[in-house]
């Protein structure tokens, strides 16, 4: 964590470097999203322990770790998901471009407009695949006309990668597509209200590999707009599709760093533990 | 380092370690037979030298087989991507030394029959041996994982090179000395270019051994005393004006 504290203070020197993001090393001086100090407690136990993390924009962040090391209790901090979970006490603080997310006056709806999240389980609205997408949008007040609202719908489905496939079956249920569909729908809808972080729980662990491998692609088109924070299982797939990598155990954030850096030659051993299949 | 969860794992890795190993043994008895051939004009050691490196050629194939396995079945991170990585280059190295130690043995069985320069001759043998030391020292600090005994070879190589340098005038000035002994000479020159070769793997090897276990490559440049591209020895005239030989 004091190394990336450093990281951050030299940063500060190359701003210049801001304009030229490159896909291998987006640095913490990009940071979209910044997590000093959380803590997280449900009731008295406590399930985070003072995280301090940087997460740049035009880049994927992963999250890893074994079961239970706070790697999902973290993401769910992100968006105020844990304020629904009686008990659960945040402390710390968390920035979206420098606004404080459990500022006092932040409604979470408005937030979660701005940190929009997709889950591990395709969990598209009970209605037609066009209201699935245009809820957001109508909710937020982002669209004046109808004309606009289908715009929004369009581009949203076409983003994520999935037009060409229901362009003729715009108004069928969301719940008929296939899960890898169904997946790309719930990135559509996250995508419609214009966020700037997407956070993603596991996406593609009910997946098949052809649609994992839709997904990744997607996220690596999304990467060049958004701030992307999944968390996953698999090593391989935060190795194929992230930057940055942040690798949690037992509620601590154990180290953070470049992907590639963390995938060859981790610091801790720790984490070499982890990622070699020695401990789980 | 504890054990990977799933044991067969581990136990490709120690395979693949232990093909190294072997391949290892190969390489420097090799080396050692092609050196002694050179030494004594021993036509059957050399010929034996020369059979010992389609078993090293064998080894460096299961060893790259293996490895390619290893990745594409168990998508091998950190720690053990490196082993695997430096297990590929490792071989491909003693595969190497294993053809230019053939390539010895093989010019040792075309001079067997001629009469050889004593002080070249010592000198092939001792810079044969040092690079018989180098790989040993080089393998053993590959198989204890040990990158300060690496670094030493690493940095010892320079002494092979300036080796090499005084054979390459010595050998040159033979040659012009009398045409007859550029037929012998032009061996024991390619000999003692092999073994400097030879010294060259041995660094190659430990800067995988930097590698894997720093996760980086050396840092420094290492100091080379090869500069026979650039040298020319003047022709001994005064030598044939006086008369000597």
């Amino acid at each position: 964590m004091m190394q990336m504290q450093t990281t951050m203070t030299e940063g500060a020197d190359v701003t210049a470097a801001v304009g030229s993001r490159t896909s291998a090393s987006s640095t913490a001086n990009d940071a979209i999203m910044r997590a000093r100090q959380v803590s997280v407690f449900y009731g008295a136990k406590q399930a985070l322990f003072d995280v301090n993390l940087d997460m740049p924009g035009k880049a994927v962040t992963a999250l890893i770790g074994p079961s239970g090391c706070g790697k999902s209790t973290f993401l769910r901090c992100l968006n105020r998901m844990n304020d629904t979970i009686e008990g659960a006490r945040v402390t710390g603080q968390i920035t979206i471009e420098s606004d404080d997310i459990y500022a006092p006056h932040v409604d979470p709806v408005q937030l979660r407009a701005r940190v929009g999240m997709v889950f591990q389980k395709p969990n598209p609205f009970p209605k037609s695949i066009f209201e699935n997408v245009a809820y957001g949008p109508r909710i937020h007040g982002l669209a004046r006309t109808k004309s606009e609202l289908e715009e929004i719908v369009v581009t949203s489905l076409q983003k994520a990668g999935l037009f060409n496939e229901v362009k003729d079956r715009l108004h069928d249920a969301g719940t008929g597509l296939s899960g890898g569909q169904q997946q790309r729908l719930c990135i559509a809808r996250a995508i419609a209200v214009s966020p700037e972080v997407i956070l993603m729980d596991e996406p593609c662990s009910a997946l098949d590999p052809i649609a994992t491998a839709k997904i990744e692609e997607l996220m690596d088109e999304l990467r060049q707009n958004y701030c992307i924070v999944i968390v996953t299982h698999s090593m391989q797939q935060a190795a194929r599709v992230s930057q940055r990598t942040a690798f949690f155990h037992l509620g601590i954030l154990v180290e953070e760093g470049e992907t590639s850096q963390i995938f060859t030659n981790p610091k801790d051993n720790r984490t070499q533990d982890y990622i070699t299949g020695r401990f789980g | 380092m504890s054990e990977h969860i799933v044991k067969a794992f581990e136990d490709e890795l120690k395979a693949l370690d232990s093909q190294i190993a072997k391949m290892g043994g190969l390489a420097e008895e090799a080396l050692g037979r092609a050196i002694l051939a050179l030494d004594r004009r021993d036509p059957e050691i050399a010929e034996q030298a020369i059979r010992d490196d389609k078993a090293i050629d064998d080894l460096e194939r299961l060893v790259e087989e293996q490895a390619i396995s290893i990745i594409a079945r168990r998508q091998p991170m950190a720690l053990d991507l490196r082993q695997i990585v430096t297990a590929i280059r490792v071989a491909s190295d003693l595969e190497r030394i294993g053809d230019l130690s053939k390539n010895i043995a093989k010019r040792a069985l075309a001079v067997a029959a001629e009469p050889h320069p004593k002080q070249v001759m010592l000198g092939i043998k001792h810079i044969g041996l040092s690079a018989l030391e180098q790989l040993k020292n080089v393998l053993n600090a590959y198989s204890s994982r040990d990158a300060d005994k690496a670094m030493k070879v690493w940095l010892r190589d320079e002494r092979i090179d300036n080796m090499y340098n005084s054979l390459f005038r010595e050998l040159l000035t033979y040659m012009m000395e009398d045409p007859r002994n550029i037929g012998i000479c032009t061996h024991l020159l390619f000999g003692a270019k092999n073994i400097e070769r030879i010294g060259d793997h041995a660094t190659n090897i430990a800067e995988t051994i930097h590698y894997l276990v720093h996760g980086a490559a050396i840092s420094e440049d290492r100091p080379k005393g090869d500069v026979t591209s650039y040298t020319i020895v003047e022709f001994p005239e005064l030598h044939w004006k006086n008369g000597k030989d």
